[in-house]
């Protein structure tokens, strides 16, 4: 267990520490968990914007003629089909099928590729890129310490950005250079709150003027708390909760982000339980009565909760869990064990939030 | 949210939980102090009335969003009344923590215990 005097700080440090966030240890490094409260925070993000320090992330930048060849062959998703500019979600697994990380890929140029890294996962991310290098024709560098990193979420986002930037703004799933507030950065059409919004990719000197503009012009600091239940509700895995090395993509849930026939590592793994099914799925559930699921919670009659929190936004105890494959469809009703005490659930699509419209159902 | 406050005619358990001893029932809660590591209190279900507590052990339980946290007695007894409020409206654990946001009220079974709880004094230097 890391100590105070071991983690990092982010470049954007002082201002949560004025701003009166309370930080918490989080995958190496000291963090704000929460500013005012984690319900004030995720309601500005569904209503307004919120704008979060998430510079744990790290990045690998692969460069090189086949610098395409070696992501197509570590990521789970279709790296080729990224346009220059364009920004997609995947996986990397190991031989065995399962899941090392999930990361953002941005295609900056033809040959020129930025991979968003989970602050825990980063390093061993960077030295799996690099341990497959050896023989392609392609330069894996770690670049975390090159970047900060903010994300501008909610429905006023990109009004926001818009207004202290110097151009149109990126559509989602892209990206492009750009300036906000003078300040030269990356900006990509990405988040993982549900909402729309923008996350800047910026030099960490210059990054507290960043931050200090885009709080000025109105958005609310947001931090880590909300930043979970706002990816539970809208069903974004968290990996090292909902998913990790012993499990598949497919019981994930994740098969949509894999690309079989690209060949990559651990794509005959993926392929054969797409094909044979898997004993467990990862399902999202609301709670029909009161309680608070949490992540180690067994479901009863098997299965387990990997993510669990009180839904700001429904009021309802929410999660992810896995559950027997067969009891995984949506209105299954399952029934969650919360320290001795039974919480009926029922298995819900995805995403939880926003519900499905009732002319929909 | 209440100021921070540790109020005079309390004892408090090192765990962060109150008693007002009143002869030889007394009335528990969580300190501010307890309620602001917890950030808002989303869920609280109260004990049966009938059930036994024992001192220095959990009697229910607070969530706020992120976390979990067990309640503890700071003195023994048995439970004559709880405070079914709190079911609706556990947000009122934050904002009077020692009014509205009390939890149980307590038969004590044992008031010399009472003995070895802090004065809010000595809680007060506990929190450094």
């Amino acid at each position: 267990m890391a100590t105070a005097g071991t983690l990092r700080r982010t470049p954007l440090y002082e201002r949560h520490v004025a701003a009166g966030a309370r930080l918490v240890p989080f995958a190496g490094w000291e963090m704000p968990v929460q500013y005012e409260g984690i319900r004030p925070e995720h309601v500005a993000v569904r209503t307004d914007v919120g704008v979060f320090d998430v510079s744990h992330m790290g990045q690998v930048e692969t460069c090189g003629r086949q610098a395409d060849a070696l992501l197509q062959r570590l990521l789970t998703n279709d790296v080729r089909r990224v346009p220059e500019g364009g920004a997609q979600y995947s996986l990397i697994c190991n031989e065995e099928g399962g899941i090392l990380d999930d990361v953002f890929t941005y295609r900056l140029a033809e040959e020129h590729f930025l991979t968003v890294t989970n602050a825990a996962n980063h390093e061993h991310d960077l030295a799996w890129l690099a341990g497959h290098a050896g023989d392609v024709d392609a330069q894996v560098t770690d670049r975390r310490d090159d970047f900060a990193m903010l994300a501008v979420q909610g429905p006023l986002a990109r009004a926001l950005v818009l207004g202290l930037g110097d151009g149109p703004l990126p559509p989602r799933f892209h990206c492009c250079q750009r300036s906000l507030a003078g300040v030269p950065l990356l900006m990509a059409g990405t988040g993982y709150t549900g909402e729309d919004g923008l996350e800047l990719l910026i030099d960490p000197d210059r990054a507290p003027a960043v931050w200090d503009a885009l709080v000025l012009a109105g958005a609310v600091p947001c931090g880590l708390g909300a930043r979970d239940t706002l990816r539970l509700e809208a069903c974004f895995h968290l990996h090292g909760n909902d998913m990790d090395e012993h499990r598949n993509p497919i019981e994930a849930g994740l098969g949509w982000a894999c690309k079989e026939e690209t060949g990559f590592v651990g794509a005959e793994a993926v392929r054969a339980a797409r094909e044979r099914g898997t004993p467990e799925r990862l399902a999202p559930f609301r709670l029909t009565g009161p309680g608070i699921p949490r992540p180690g919670n067994p479901v009863v009659g098997g299965g387990v909760v990997t993510s669990g929190t009180l839904s700001p936004c429904l009021e309802v105890g929410i999660g992810l869990g896995y559950v027997p494959a067969e009891r995984a469809q949506p209105g299954n009703e399952i029934e969650i064990d919360d320290r001795g005490k039974v919480r009926p659930a029922v298995v819900e699509r995805k995403p939880l939030y926003p519900p499905p419209r009732k002319d929909d159902a | 949210m209440a100021d921070e406050d540790y109020p005079n005619d309390l004892l408090y358990h090192p765990e962060h939980d109150w008693a007002r001893v009143d002869g030889d029932v007394a009335t528990f809660g969580i300190t501010w102090y307890a309620q602001d590591q917890l950030g808002e209190v989303v869920f609280y279900e109260p004990p049966e009335v009938g059930a036994t507590v024992s001192k220095d052990q959990a009697y229910s339980e607070v969530e706020s969003v992120k976390a979990v946290s067990e309640v503890i007695a700071p003195l023994s007894g048995e439970v004559v009344e709880a405070n079914s409020g709190l079911g609706d409206s556990p947000e009122t654990i934050n904002q009077d923590p020692y009014g509205d946001g009390w939890m149980v009220r307590v038969r004590l079974s044992d008031p010399s215990e009472r003995d070895s709880l802090m004065d809010a004094e000595a809680y007060r230097a506990s929190l450094g």
